[in-house]
């Protein structure tokens, strides 16, 4: 669990660390690795993308042949209707967006784990206001309150929406914490450090919350997923600055200026698609964190061998496949392959061509 | 039934946080909300102003306590206010002319998707590392991608430029004299405007709902009931589903009720890009021309809509899962 959290924490590409780390880095899950190379590349353009981008994504070019414009060797990603150059906005809208998501999800963990780790431990009165507060707000949506109170909000820059998004974002994280602090609250340790006459915020600042990291950085990873979607949806309605050029905001302007009418792909697709691959790389870490903790969640084909097959953890007792099978009408062909037994046996015949599917190869040692 | 009642008791609460919140936010917010629309739309009579000001709250005359009463009696009685932005028409009777809209396409969509997901997370969980389980991180991709945007590439591809098979948003072929009402013509070009939609629901929600199934399947699958299931010999169908899927589908039923909220408000900003005549759009253009009245109306609407739907889904695991029903403390 730890070791994703170095390496996060680190480097977020894995190439710097040293050799001890790297072994840690190719026992990561793949879907873990493929989710941090993916997030690493998004944080760098973030970082580089400003410096890097030919235009003021604000510039409007007042050539005319440059209104709507495809991608071209001048704009690599074509032009907008007012002639402002997309690839420039789109490297703009990955640093605020990201930069959005990320101060969302500190904030928002930090208020999750206050919540769920007091109520648990302070437990009473206090868990049962705690815990009825982020019920309620877990199941009130959050999107078209979110469209409230912004609508009220008066538009300038990205703080009000940080601090909206965060202030709803909190109380999934908070029950599952919660639930985490009262599992490990009944635990030897704690009763230890108790005993031993340990303050009671000591104990949930240096016993309870170190041996959560795993589930907070789940969180803290759910949390960004959350606050990237909702922003660039609030700000694809226009309930955020319209100037600030967030992913959302160009999708914002495309749609209002009749981009897709007028075919301009390379306006819409190209944020778009860039928060769907920043979502993708934000779940593919989550995966990966959850298979950290729960190792029967990990892909079956990065399983140990035994006698040349992967084991799962339900597997019966290998069965010999003695007596040949009556020959398969439609049907039972159909239901067949739903048959845990009779995939096992296909697969295993045809990796080692043979029929025993548990006997030992004389070649092949166990591991 | 104590579990009920306590679930009862749980809406009853959040729905009155809704409306509280509901009820305080244009009185905490800064500046006055009458004057920006006053000022937004110079064609407003006078005594509009007077109107607004009764409706938001501002300059309200009586105490805090009295406005809360007088808002919660109109909200009992489905009594909005008036619209700004289509300033004759109440509130009430612009819902009652959009819901119908959404309720059906968004429920249907998410009710499919829900059922797909489950079913498909089954098999991905029972046969881990199969070939539907290694689709996954495709399927993950498409989870990733924002309702709106797959709803803008899939109207270009399949409607405006590549291919010309579907219509361009709207509820129903409204050009051409059809007029809502029970007839085939309507009822046929209504389902054929809401195909595009539904499938864009369906194909981004499907993938959140399997990968769910999917690892309550494998952690079910581990254990010993399963196994036990199996060394009697008994089929592969009746243990997939009676032994394994059967108690996995329970946390997946409570996880519906939980993520509905997020569904519905994906959604809703997926109508803007059909311009389809539901909620959400109707919520689009209130928050752009400041319709307060209508906005926080459309607010409350979703939010006991969301309620009413885990209520049902409460009484769905009454009805599925004995333990609930046993279970009397706690």
């Amino acid at each position: 669990m730890t070791a994703a959290l170095t390496i996060l924490a680190t480097d977020p590409t894995g190439l710097a660390a040293p050799a001890r780390q790297l072994g840690r880095w190719r026992r990561l899950p793949l879907k873990a690795k493929a989710g941090v190379v993916l997030f690493g590349v998004f944080v760098l353009a973030a970082i580089f993308g400003p410096i890097l981008e030919p235009y003021n994504p604000s510039y409007q070019n007042p050539n005319q042949a440059l209104s709507i414009a495809p991608p071209s060797a001048a704009h690599l990603l074509g032009t907008t209707q007012a002639g402002e150059d997309v690839l420039s906005q789109v490297l703009t809208g990955i640093r605020l967006t990201l930069e959005l998501g990320l101060a969302v999800g500190l904030i928002a963990t930090f208020l999750s784990v206050l919540v769920g780790v007091s109520g648990a431990y302070l437990g009473g009165l206090w868990d049962d206001g705690l815990s009825l507060l982020s019920n309620v707000f877990l199941v009130i949506p959050a999107l078209p309150l979110l469209i409230v109170l912004l609508g009220y909000l008066p538009r300038t820059g990205q703080t009000a929406t940080i601090l909206v998004l965060a202030g709803l974002g909190w109380p999934w994280g908070a029950r599952v914490i919660r639930a985490q602090t009262l599992a490990i609250r009944g635990r030897d340790f704690v009763a230890a450090s108790r005993e031993t006459g340990e303050s009671g915020w000591r104990i949930i600042a240096f016993e309870i919350v170190p041996n959560q990291v795993s589930l907070i950085a789940a969180n803290f990873v759910n949390t960004v997923l959350y606050a990237i979607g909702a922003s660039v949806a609030l700000a694809f309605i226009g309930v955020t600055n319209t100037a600030n050029w967030s992913l959302g905001t160009i999708l914002y302007w495309a749609q209002s200026q009749q981009a897709l009418s007028q075919g301009a792909w390379w306006w819409f697709v190209p944020p778009g698609l860039i928060v769907a691959l920043m979502g993708l790389a934000l779940v593919l870490l989550n995966t990966g964190i959850d298979e950290l903790g729960n190792p029967r969640l990990r892909d079956a084909n990065q399983r140990a061998k035994v006698n040349g097959r992967r084991l799962r953890p339900s597997d019966p007792t290998p069965v010999l496949h003695a007596t040949p099978a009556p020959r398969p009408t439609a049907v039972t062909a159909f239901m067949r392959s739903f048959s845990r037994s009779a995939y096992l046996a296909d697969r295993a015949a045809s990796r080692d061509g043979a029929t025993r599917v548990g006997a030992p190869k004389p070649s092949g040692g166990q591991r | 039934m104590p579990f009920i009642i306590r679930r009862v008791a749980f809406y009853v609460v959040a729905a009155w946080v809704a409306l509280t919140v509901n009820f305080f936010l244009p009185r905490a917010m800064p500046g006055n909300a009458v004057e920006s629309i006053m000022s937004k739309f110079p064609n407003l009579q006078a005594s509009t102003y007077h109107a607004l000001e009764a409706m938001l709250g501002v300059g309200h005359p009586g105490s805090l306590w009295s406005q809360y009463v007088s808002y919660l009696n109109d909200v009992v009685h489905l009594n909005f206010g008036i619209s700004v932005s289509s300033y004759p028409a109440s509130v009430s009777s612009l819902l009652i002319q959009t819901i119908p809209w959404t309720l059906i396409l968004v429920g249907t969509a998410t009710v499919i998707a829900f059922f797909l997901g489950t079913f498909l997370g089954i098999f991905a969980g029972w046969r881990n590392g199969g070939w539907l389980d290694r689709a996954l991180p495709g399927l993950m991709f498409v989870q990733a991608i924002p309702y709106f945007f797959l709803a803008l590439v899939l109207l270009w591809l399949l409607a405006v430029k590549v291919l010309h098979i579907f219509p361009i948003g709207q509820g129903y072929a409204g050009g051409t004299g059809l007029v809502p009402g029970w007839t085939w013509a309507f009822i046929s070009s209504a389902i054929w405007h809401s195909v595009l939609p539904a499938f864009t629901i369906v194909i981004t929600s499907v993938a959140g709902w399997m990968l769910q199934m999917r690892n309550v399947m494998i952690t079910t699958i581990g254990e010993d009931y399963v196994l036990a299931g199996q060394a009697k010999g008994l089929s592969n169908r009746r243990v997939i589903f009676n032994y394994a899927a059967r108690n996995a589908f329970l946390p997946q039923l409570q996880g519906f009720g939980m993520a509905l909220g997020f569904v519905v408000s994906g959604a809703i900003v997926m109508e803007i890009v059909f311009s389809y005549p539901g909620i959400g759009l109707l919520l689009l253009s209130a928050v752009t021309s400041n319709d307060y009245p209508l906005t926080q109306a459309i607010f409350l609407v979703i939010t006991f809509a969301v309620l009413l739907a885990n209520l049902i889904v409460d009484l769905v695991i009454v009805a599925v899962d004995p333990r609930v029903r046993t279970r009397e403390a706690a």
